[in-house]
C-alpha cells in the first residue's frame, strides 16, 4: 500500500482502518521532505522530533477511539504567518528571524483538536506581499511541476508541499488570492472562505479586513473536511462571524441540476492566456452537460478591483506592520543612534524591498491631506464592488471563471515590474474586497504541462455551493496527478506531468 | 508620469513609515509611488459622491465582552523573544 499518494482523508481512514499509523505517515512525509527539499524549498522550519511525538500521541488517542474524525493523525503544513506555540514563525521575513510565539492560532489549535500532526511550516512571500513566493528572505519556492517556474504566492511553499507531496495538506492565507492562486499553479484545491469563517487569531496580519486563513488540498473531499475543522466563532477574533453551517462536508454531492452558473464576459477579457481560456471554459461547458444552467453576463467594475485592492491593503499593512519596531520581539539594527533611529533602521534592515514599498504607498494613502482622496476612494469604490457582486448573485448561485490570466510564470521574470505583477490577481482580488468565498481547482495542463486553474465564487456564506459544484466538476473531471508523479516519470526519462495530469474526458 | 513624488515627500512618508531609505532606495521609491498613485488615480473615473465608503462588508457593531482576564501570565515566555529584557521588562535605548 502506498500510503504518500493518498488524499488526507483516504489516510485517515486507512489509519483507523488499521492499515497503517499516524507514525508511518509522519515518517514518510519527513523522508520526502529531507529527499527533496533542498529542491523545492517549501518548508522554512521542519519539526521532525515534534511531528513524530505528536504523531505518537494522535495514535494512541486514535486507537482508544478518542480522535475519529477525518483529519486524525495525518501530517500537515503551516504556512510562516500563523503563530505556533514553541515553534519559529518567520512570515519569511528578516525581522521574524527568531521569533517563537508564545501561543497557536485558533486555526492551528482547531487542527490540532482534530488530530492533526504539525510537520512544520512552509515559505511564502515576505509577509504574504507578493505573488510568487520569490519575496522570501529565507530564498524561493520552486513549483514542482517545474522547478523553472514560481508555486505562486504568497502562499507557494503551501501549495508547493502539498504538490510535491511533502505533507497531505496545507493550511494558506489569502488576502488578494494567496490561497487560490498558488493553488492553481501548483494544481491544487485551495479555498478562500467568507471573511470572518475562520478566526485570524494568531495570524501575523497583513491587510485584516482581507485576510482569511484556509486549506490547500489534494481533492474537494479534503477542502471540505478541512474548512469544516478549522471553522469557528472565536471570540478573540472581533471579526469572527458565528455560523451554525459549518458541516461542509455534507456538500460532497454529485449534483450541480439547476445550479445557475455565471461566466463574467469581463474575465475573459484581454490578456487572458488561450490555453487558461479554453481550459476554463470547457470546465463550464462539463458543468452544464451535467444539468448546469451557466449563462454569459457582465460584473463590470473588474478594472478597478486592482488599485482599489492596492490601495486597502497598503493602508492596512502600513497600520498592521507598525508593531515591528525592534523592542518586543524579532530584529533589532546593531548600530543605532537613540530610540527613533533604532526603529528606524531595524526595519529598514529587516524588512524586504516589497514589504518597504507596500509600508510607504500605505503611510502615504492614510497621510493627511491625501486620506480622502486615496484611502476613503477606495473604501468607497470597495462599496461599489460589493454592489456589483450582489447583483450578480440574485442571478446566480456560483460565477465561474479563471484564478490567474496565466499558468505559474517562470522564476525571476515578475518582481522587475511590480504592477504587472500586480494585475495577475485580477481575478481573484475582488473576491477578497467584497468578502466572498472563492475555491480554486484544477481542470487542465497547457503545452508547458503547467495546471491550469478553475476559479467558483459564491455569494457570502454559501461555500456550500461551491464546494458541490467543484465536487460535481472533480467527478466528470477525473483524477487530476500530481506534480510529484510527473517529476518522478521525468526522472524515468519519460514525458512530463502530462499523462498523469491530464484531465479524463 | 502623472503623479511626480518630491524629495520632501519621501522624507515625510519615509518618517510617517519609520523607515529610513538610502539614496538609492529613495529614488526608486519616488517612482515606484508616482507609478502606483498614477494607476490608483483610475478610481477618479468613477463617480462615488453617494457612496458610503465600505470599512467592513458584514454590518458588524462593537464587540463587548465583560471584562475578565482569561489568559495566564506568560510575561517570561514573552520577554524570551524580546531582543534586550532587564527585570522583566523591555530595554529601550535611552530616550532622555
Amino acid at each position: 500500500m502506498n500510503i504518500i499518494d493518498m488524499t488526507a482523508t483516504e489516510l485517515s481512514a486507512a489509519i483507523r482502518a488499521g492499515q497503517t499509523t499516524a507514525v508511518e505517515a509522519t515518517e514518510a512525509m519527513l523522508a520526502r521532505i529531507e529527499e527533496q527539499d533542498k529542491i523545492y524549498n517549501c518548508y522554512v522550519t521542519v519539526d521532525k522530533e515534534g511531528a513524530l511525538v505528536q504523531a505518537k500521541e494522535v495514535q494512541v488517542k486514535i486507537e482508544a477511539g478518542e480522535l475519529t474524525g477525518p483529519l486524525a493523525g495525518v501530517p500537515v503544513a503551516i504556512k510562516d504567518n500563523m503563530c505556533t506555540e514553541g515553534m519559529l514563525t518567520t512570515c519569511s521575513s528578516k525581522i521574524l528571524g527568531n521569533f517563537v510565539p508564545t501561543y497557536t492560532a485558533e486555526a492551528v489549535l482547531n487542527l490540532k483538536k482534530a488530530g492533526a500532526v504539525i510537520l512544520g511550516k512552509t515559505n511564502m512571500d515576505e509577509f504574504a506581499m507578493g505573488s510568487t513566493t520569490e519575496t522570501s528572505a529565507y530564498g524561493v519556492t520552486r513549483n514542482p511541476w517545474n522547478t523553472e517556474h514560481v508555486p505562486g504566492g504568497s502562499s507557494g511553499g503551501s501549495a508547493a508541499a502539498v504538490a510535491a507531496e511533502e505533507c497531505y495538506y496545507a493550511l494558506g492565507s489569502d488576502t488578494g488570492g494567496s490561497i487560490r492562486q498558488p493553488a492553481s499553479y501548483c494544481g491544487m484545491v485551495g479555498m478562500k472562505p467568507t471573511y470572518g469563517t475562520v478566526s485570524r487569531y494568531g495570524l501575523i496580519a497583513y491587510g485584516s479586513s482581507l485576510d482569511q486563513i484556509g486549506p490547500l488540498t489534494k481533492d474537494v473531499t479534503d477542502c471540505a473536511a478541512v474548512l469544516e475543522a478549522i471553522a469557528s466563532h472565536d471570540e478573540k477574533d472581533s471579526t469572527s462571524v458565528e455560523r451554525q453551517d459549518t458541516d461542509f462536508t455534507s456538500a460532497l454531492v454529485d449534483d450541480v441540476k439547476g445550479m445557475r452558473i455565471g461566466i463574467p464576459n469581463d474575465y475573459f477579457g484581454d490578456g487572458l492566456d488561450e490555453e487558461v481560456r479554453a481550459a476554463v471554459l470547457k470546465a463550464a461547458e462539463e458543468l452544464e452537460r451535467k444539468g448546469a444552467v451557466v449563462e454569459r453576463f457582465d460584473l463590470s467594475l473588474v478594472e478597478y478591483a486592482i488599485p482599489t485592492y492596492y490601495t486597502i491593503a497598503a493602508a492596512e499593512a502600513s497600520s498592521n506592520l507598525e508593531r515591528f519596531d525592534g523592542i518586543k520581539y524579532g530584529y533589532r539594527t546593531k548600530d543605532y543612534n537613540g530610540l527613533h533611529n533604532m526603529y528606524k533602521k531595524s526595519r529598514s534592515e529587516g524588512f524586504g524591498e516589497e514589504v518597504k514599498r507596500r509600508i510607504m504607498l500605505g503611510s502615504f494613502v492614510l497621510s493627511s491631506g491625501y486620506y480622502d482622496a486615496y484611502y476613503l476612494k477606495a473604501l468607497r469604490v470597495k462599496a461599489l464592488i460589493k454592489k456589483a457582486f450582489d447583483e450578480a448573485f440574485a442571478k446566480y448561485d456560483v460565477i465561474l471563471g479563471p484564478v490567474a490570466p496565466t499558468t505559474a510564470p517562470k522564476l525571476g521574470s515578475s518582481l522587475s515590474d511590480p504592477i504587472k505583477m500586480y494585475l495577475g490577481d485580477i481575478y481573484t482580488i475582488a473576491v477578497n474586497l467584497a468578502g466572498l468565498p472563492g475555491i480554486s481547482l484544477p481542470c487542465g495542463i497547457d503545452k508547458n504541462g503547467l495546471p491550469i486553474g478553475l476559479q467558483l465564487i459564491g455569494d457570502c456564506f454559501q461555500e456550500k455551493k461551491l464546494i458541490q459544484t467543484a465536487y460535481a466538476y472533480e467527478q466528470v473531471r477525473g483524477k487530476f496527478g500530481l506534480a510529484a508523479h510527473g517529476a518522478e516519470r521525468e526522472q524515468r526519462g519519460q514525458n512530463t506531468a502530462e499523462q498523469e495530469g491530464q484531465c479524463n474526458e | 508620469m502623472a503623479n511626480i513624488i518630491s524629495d520632501e515627500t519621501i522624507e515625510y512618508v519615509g518618517i510617517l513609515a519609520k523607515l529610513e531609505l538610502s539614496d538609492v532606495e529613495k529614488e526608486q521609491a519616488k517612482s515606484d509611488m508616482g507609478r502606483m498613485l498614477d494607476y490608483i488615480d483610475k478610481l477618479g473615473e468613477l463617480d462615488t459622491t453617494s457612496v458610503e465608503p465600505m470599512s467592513h462588508v458584514f454590518p458588524v457593531q462593537n464587540v463587548f465582552r465583560e471584562d475578565i482576564v482569561t489568559n495566564s501570565n506568560t510575561r517570561e515566555e514573552l520577554l524570551t523573544n524580546a531582543p534586550e529584557q532587564k527585570d522583566g521588562m523591555f530595554m529601550v535605548p535611552k530616550t532622555v
